[in-house]
């Protein structure tokens, strides 16, 4: 019985590493920005989410004097290159952008937050929305504290 | 004793509401739970995340109300806990455990302290990593006594835990690890005393839980939690599968369906585990 036990947990923890090597493979045949639907939906996202931080004062305070067309170009190039697109991000590197502002963690995950309305908003899937995040995950390093 | 307890809660709460942000800085669901002795954790497993939302700005005070109803005991926890800019947590919980076939309970106490030693379990590269202790202290020692326990009053368990969230990990789902070694000589959490017969000595024992977002606001997976037999009793491995419902950063309820083993003589001690916790601050 424990043994059984002790197999169907090392199971679940095994289906976590199995799901992560496959959505690795996954992402060269068929990427996370063609399941998304292409430049259209990341539009679509972007502008949402463009929306959801015009409506957020803590997060607006960030974007005082800021190009909100360049800040909308960069953004979907940058989820364009990220998830797997046909771009590459022309823009500043992140640590550029944000230096100077020294964005908290907590305003960090809000903004998160606010992505995932943008996404929402968009109609994309539970399961796609968590592809996109983690594609741009990495890209945080470069902008909490600067 | 309970004066104590309550007096604890009164301090955190009084210390944490005079410092910094109230924390609720982290995303949803990412701060885990609170486990049945007090500690920020899965339900019967400490983990490496801390009990509230407070990111490294921030402070947060918890609060849990737990009951796991078995075949002949039930296990009622109250406790509170208070997580310091994201890096240190300290918790106080009472445990009543109901003797449904003999009558009466026993009673005890479990101090919380947990650091947070390395990162996010949602973005660092490795897991977040913590070390924490559990010091337990039986209000009532007369039953650990009769059962030939090495000590009836109390013990302190040390543990390190590695937790990580996977983003979009299992077919798009986030899914959760957590793997904790503790070193330990409590009984049936210490309701029973610490040490007997068979082994008076801390030893390592493993624990670990994994789980499955389905959504923003529920997550499914199971728990294991290996337990020492000290009094020779016969005291078995714990698991645990649970459904957790998280709406807001405010509340989670989770319902498990607990496979507690042999306890006191007591064979196959299944039952609900059900559980309330929420941020207060």
């Amino acid at each position: 019985m424990l043994k059984l036990r002790i197999i169907s947990l090392s199971g679940l923890l095994g289906m976590c590493c199995m799901g992560a090597l496959l959505a690795g493979c996954a992402s060269q045949s068929n990427s996370v920005y063609h399941q998304l639907g292409g430049n259209e939906k990341v539009e679509q996202i972007v502008e949402n989410f463009v929306v959801e931080i015009e409506r957020d004062p803590v997060i607006l305070a960030y974007f005082e004097g800021a190009d909100i067309n360049r800040f909308v170009e960069k953004l979907s190039e940058q989820i364009c290159s990220r998830t797997g697109g046909p771009c590459s991000y022309t823009g500043d590197t992140m640590a550029q952008v944000h230096g100077g502002m020294n964005i908290t963690e907590a305003d960090f995950n809000r903004t998160v937050d606010l992505l995932i309305n943008a996404m929402n908003k968009a109609d994309v899937p539970h399961r796609l929305q968590n592809k996109v995040l983690r594609a741009l995950a990495p890209t945080r390093d470069e902008m909490l504290y600067l | 004793m309970k004066h104590y307890f309550f007096v604890l809660s009164a301090l955190v709460c009084l210390i944490a509401s005079n410092y910094a942000l109230a924390g609720d800085g982290k995303l949803l669901a990412t701060s885990g739970l609170v486990q049945i002795e007090g500690s920020g954790g899965g339900g019967i497993v400490p983990w490496a995340t801390l009990s509230g939302y407070d990111t490294q700005d921030e402070i947060s005070v918890s609060a849990v109300m737990t009951q796991v109803d078995l075949d002949d005991y039930r296990l009622n926890v109250m406790g509170v806990s208070a997580s310091f800019y994201d890096r240190v947590e300290i918790s106080a919980a009472h445990q009543r455990f109901d003797l449904k076939q003999l009558g009466g309970d026993i009673r005890q106490n479990v101090i919380g302290v947990k650091y947070r030693l390395y990162g996010d379990a949602v973005y660092s590269n490795f897991p977040q990593i913590s070390i924490g202790l559990q010091h337990k202290k039986l209000e009532d020692g007369a039953i650990a006594d009769l059962l030939g326990a090495d000590s009836s009053s109390s013990g302190t368990d040390y543990y390190i835990a590695a937790t990580k969230i996977h983003l979009g990990a299992v077919a798009g789902f986030n899914a959760v690890w957590n793997v904790t070694a503790r070193a330990t000589k409590a009984n049936q959490l210490g309701l029973l005393g610490f040490g007997g017969a068979q082994n008076s000595d801390h030893e390592i024992m493993l624990e670990a839980s994994a789980g499955v977002l389905l959504s923003r606001n529920v997550a499914v997976g199971m728990e294991y939690r290996q337990k020492p037999d000290n009094l020779g009793l016969g005291e078995e491995d714990w698991i645990d599968y649970f459904v957790s419902y998280i709406p807001n950063k405010h509340i989670a309820l989770t319902l498990a369906w607990a496979e507690l083993g042999s306890i006191a003589g007591a064979e196959d001690q299944n039952g609900l585990y059900l559980s309330i916790n929420g941020q207060l601050w």
